[in-house]
Formats: structure tokens, C-alpha cells, sequence
């Protein structure tokens, strides 16, 4: 039995009179890719904006390393080992590439690390090397998706939460993409990926779960599932 | 030859407004609000300079009790009166800080009176006399302290781990917090620096006029606001420019005989003009409003 990372119990989250999230519950077990499949407004983004505190469950806990940290503000989080890549990717336009990376950073305290986070990051970035002293408003959108998780990276996460990463890109660089999040497990991190390109997203992870209205209705084995036949009809296009 | 002394005199009015408009910006870029008991901070730090001068006489140590004790209140104003607002509406929070102006005014008077105190012992005089030219000390005491004032906030914002932060959040405040960005603290932060700079804007207020009332903080205030809208509110060096740029035309408009009773009417005008042209202010950016 590998190690529970993290563990999400019972979540009923509310926005206003909106019941959003349906006591949902699952697991992500250390050094795995776990996917969230799901149409839009399924809860998907919601259920990762609760996972690292951007919103609080009105039921239900989510724990981290066995820690609860339902109750824990976002800040804090992060210090904590779990970084979270928003969905539109969400860096700080004014700023320049390399200013963007630092504020990854923000939640380390040690200069080496983050001296030898930034030369892995330009090693597996060379554009975000090339262009660190620019805007980052003025990267294309796959430069942009680079940045936003090599940004993430310099904060040195053991599991990072990935927000709809191939949105709005051209098919060769959702490819791209999808390499990169293989690269994250391989260099021994965790992910938990919202995808709605459902078919790459299986394709990569271990195991994958399916929400819908709030609710889990599928799990398991992303091989399995994807030969599931409802799976296939509602989000593979088969 | 006027016209040059009116230059370097709206120069160092331009200084005093640009402090003030730094605070004024620096709020709403990252507090999302207009604090307008902002330059009430600026005459509350006047009072805490005249109480000190009653207590030690040393100007100078007047001029740091009132950074101190500017930079306390402004924070407590914060955590009192609109951090409990976080998240409601911006009239809610623009009333309550109108509310706290007003607050402020009335306590300062039921405190010291009605009536004017004067700071002699903060007032400098004497002037340089280069020419035709005349500048007096109070000028030149102002713009270097508007210039180290300049430099030491673009130093902060651009190298600094909080002056990053600090933009972070202003740009987005959620993306702020998934970086370990403590929202609550930046904000604090914010307020104390923006009183700090209200309190040194007030001593070279005091230092040309030694006159103080409850309510000396009002008009420099609305002015530095209108500076700040100049530059394009929640830039710093919009704020800065916006400053200069109003004081200038301030000092130029009082210089002129038939203009002079007219001053604040050119300023606003100004103001005006600008926003029909530029509606985001000379450096601030179009931002689209999410919907």
C-alpha cells in the first residue's frame, strides 16, 4: 500500500444557495498522476480551489500528509509542500519572467535551494532562460503555461495541482504539456490534474476520477476507466 | 525669472502631493479602495509633531514621533475599520472611510480646540538667492526629501521581497496567495507606508506654514488624490508624476496675477482634460473589467 499524500473526505462546499460540491472524497497516493475528469461547472476547479484554501468547505476535511489543513488560508499552504497552478495559467503580467519565478520562491526560506530551483527550472525551460529579464505579458501562451509551472516549481512541492494546463493551446504544445506533467513524476512529485481534454489526461495518469454536478461517479485505474464504456461516450468521444 | 521660482516651488508642492499620492495609490492597487482618511493621517501626524515639540522641542524627534505614530494609526485604521470589510462593497468600504476622515477631524478637535496651533519651532525660513533667483530652505529641505522619498520607493517595490509582493498582490490577489503570499500582512504593510510617507508629506507642509487645524490634511489630500487619478491610480510612478506634474501647474497658475484666484479651477481642469484624453491617467493601464 503506497502513502497517502493527500485526502480529501466528505467536501459539501456552498457558493451562496449553490450546493457546488456533493460530499465528494478521494485520495492521491505519493509519487502518482490522479486525474479529475469532468464537463464544465461539474466542480472541478472548485474542488481544487478548496484543496489549497482559496475557499473553505462549508462540510468535510481535507488532509495533507495526514495533517488537517481544511481550515488552513492558501498562504500557508504552499509552504507546506502543495503548490496549486491556476487555471489561465494566472501569472503576474507586469512583472518580468525572472521576478515571476521569485515570487514562486516567495515560501522558501533557504537561498540555495532556490538558487538551485531556478537553474533546474532554466535547465527545463530554456525559452523562460532566454527571455527572464522580459514581461511576462508579452509570452505567448505556451511560454506562459511554462512559466506558471516553473514558478511553481521554485516553491520545491511533493504534490502540485494542476488547473486545465492545455487550455487554449495548439495541439502541438498540449502535447508539450503532457510531457512536462510525466517529467514532474518522474523527478519523484505528485500531481493532481484537472484536465478537459479527458483522453491525454488518462492517457498519463495512474488513476483518474470522474465528477459530475458535484459528484464522484467513476473512479479507478485510468487504463480501466478509459475503456469504461459511459466514460468513453460522455468524455472521449467515442 | 518668475517663472523659474514658480517651477522649483511647484517642484517641492509637487513633492509633498506626490507622498501623499503614493499612499493614496498603493491602497487601491492593493487594498482595491479609495482611503479617503488618508490625508487626515497627514494632520494627525501634525498633532503628534506638536504634542511632541511641547515635550521634547526637538523638531526632528517631533518629525519621528509623527512617522511613528502615523504609521500605528494607519495600520490600526486598517485592522479596525476595513479589514472587517474585506470582500463587501466598494461603497461600503468608500463610506467607512469617509467615516473614519471624519472621525479623525472631530477627535483632533475635541483634543486640541478649534483653534489654530502654530509650529515655530518646525518652520524653517531664510532663503538662497542665486541671481534673480530665490529658493527658499523649506524648497530645497522638501525636494530632497522627495527625491530620497522617490528613489528609496522604486528601490523597495522593484528589489525588495515584500515590494514584490506587493505588486503580486495588486495584480492579483489570489495568484498572490497559491505563491505563500500572506494578503493580509502586504496590505498591512501597504497602510504603514503610505501613513509614513503622510506623516513626512505633513513636516514639509508644516515646515513652509506652521499652521495647524484639524482639518490641514483635507485639501492636500483631495489634491494628491487628483494626482494620483493624473498618474493613473495604483501606478506608483504614475503617482509620482502625477504629483510633480499638479504641483507645477499649481505654483505656475498661482504665479500668473489674472490666473491666481482661479488655481484649483486650471488644476481640476487639468484633471479633466487628462481624463478625457486618457481616461486610465498618464501612466496608468486600460484594464478591461472582468466580467
Amino acid at each position: 500500500m503506497s502513502e497517502v499524500l493527500l485526502k480529501v473526505e466528505n467536501l459539501n462546499v456552498y457558493y451562496g444557495m449553490i450546493h457546488a460540491l456533493k460530499g465528494i472524497s478521494f485520495e492521491v497516493n505519493k509519487g502518482e498522476i490522479v486525474s479529475l475528469i469532468g464537463a464544465n461547472g461539474a466542480g472541478k476547479t472548485t474542488t481544487l480551489h478548496t484543496i489549497t484554501g482559496l475557499i473553505h468547505p462549508k462540510e468535510g476535511r481535507v488532509l495533507y500528509k495526514g495533517e488537517e489543513i481544511t481550515r488552513t488560508p492558501a498562504h500557508k499552504i504552499v509552504g507546506m509542500g502543495m503548490v496549486h497552478v491556476p487555471e489561465g495559467r494566472r501569472i503576474f503580467q507586469g512583472l518580468s519572467v525572472y521576478d515571476n519565478l521569485l515570487l514562486g520562491s516567495y515560501s522558501r526560506k533557504d537561498k540555495n535551494e532556490i538558487k538551485e530551483n531556478l537553474e533546474k527550472v532554466f535547465v527545463q525551460f530554456p525559452r523562460l532562460a532566454e527571455r527572464r529579464t522580459q514581461l511576462a505579458g508579452t509570452l505567448s501562451g505556451g511560454e506562459q503555461q511554462m512559466l506558471a509551472m516553473g514558478r511553481a516549481l521554485l516553491s520545491s512541492p511533493e504534490l502540485i495541482v494542476l488547473d486545465e494546463p492545455s487550455m487554449g493551446l495548439s495541439p502541438l504544445l498540449v502535447g508539450e504539456v503532457f510531457e512536462i506533467v510525466k517529467s514532474f513524476r518522474e523527478a519523484g512529485k505528485t500531481v493532481l490534474l484537472v484536465e478537459q481534454n479527458a483522453k491525454k489526461a488518462m492517457s498519463i495518469s495512474d488513476r483518474a476520477y470522474v465528477l459530475e454536478n458535484g459528484v464522484i461517479t467513476m473512479s479507478g485505474d485510468s487504463r480501466e476507466l478509459a475503456e469504461d464504456e459511459r466514460v468513453r461516450k460522455a468524455y472521449l468521444g467515442a | 525669472m518668475d517663472f523659474i521660482n514658480a517651477l522649483i516651488n511647484g517642484l517641492s508642492l509637487g513633492g509633498t502631493y506626490a507622498m501623499i499620492a503614493i499612499g493614496y495609490t498603493m491602497v487601491y492597487g492593493i487594498a482595491k479602495m479609495l482611503n479617503f482618511a488618508h490625508g487626515d493621517i497627514i494632520m494627525v501626524g501634525g498633532y503628534a509633531m506638536y504634542v511632541t515639540l511641547l515635550l521634547v522641542g526637538q523638531p526632528i524627534v517631533a518629525l519621528i514621533a509623527a512617522i511613528v505614530f502615523c504609521v500605528i494609526l494607519g495600520v490600526c485604521v486598517e485592522r479596525f475599520a476595513y479589514k472587517p470589510l474585506r470582500g463587501a462593497s466598494p461603497l461600503a468600504v468608500l463610506i467607512t472611510a469617509i467615516g473614519v476622515s471624519s472621525l479623525l477631524q472631530s477627535l483632533a478637535q475635541i483634543a486640541f480646540g478649534s483653534a489654530p496651533k502654530m509650529l515655530m519651532a518646525v518652520q524653517i525660513s531664510g532663503t538662497v538667492t542665486l541671481g534673480s533667483i530665490h529658493i527658499a530652505y523649506y524648497t530645497i529641505l522638501t525636494l530632497a526629501l522627495t527625491v530620497v522619498i522617490m528613489v528609496a520607493m522604486t528601490l523597495f517595490v522593484k528589489y525588495s521581497k515584500p515590494g514584490r509582493a506587493m505588486v503580486a498582490v495588486s495584480e492579483d490577489r489570489d495568484a498572490a496567495r497559491l505563491m505563500g503570499i500572506n494578503t493580509n500582512a502586504i496590505i498591512a504593510i501597504t497602510f504603514a507606508i503610505g501613513s509614513a510617507l503622510a506623516a513626512v508629506a505633513g513636516y514639509c507642509m508644516l515646515i513652509k506654514s506652521p499652521t495647524l487645524t484639524n482639518t490641514l490634511g483635507a485639501m492636500p489630500g483631495i489634491k494628491a488624490f487628483t494626482a494620483a487619478v493624473i498618474g493613473g491610480i495604483g501606478s506608483i510612478p504614475g503617482a509620482m508624476l502625477g504629483g510633480i506634474v499638479l504641483g507645477v501647474i499649481e505654483a505656475i497658475s498661482l504665479s500668473i496675477p489674472g490666473l491666481a484666484p482661479f488655481t484649483d479651477a486650471v488644476e481640476f481642469g487639468i484633471l479633466i482634460i487628462i481624463l478625457l484624453v486618457k481616461p486610465a491617467g498618464l501612466l496608468g493601464k486600460a484594464r478591461r473589467e472582468k466580467v
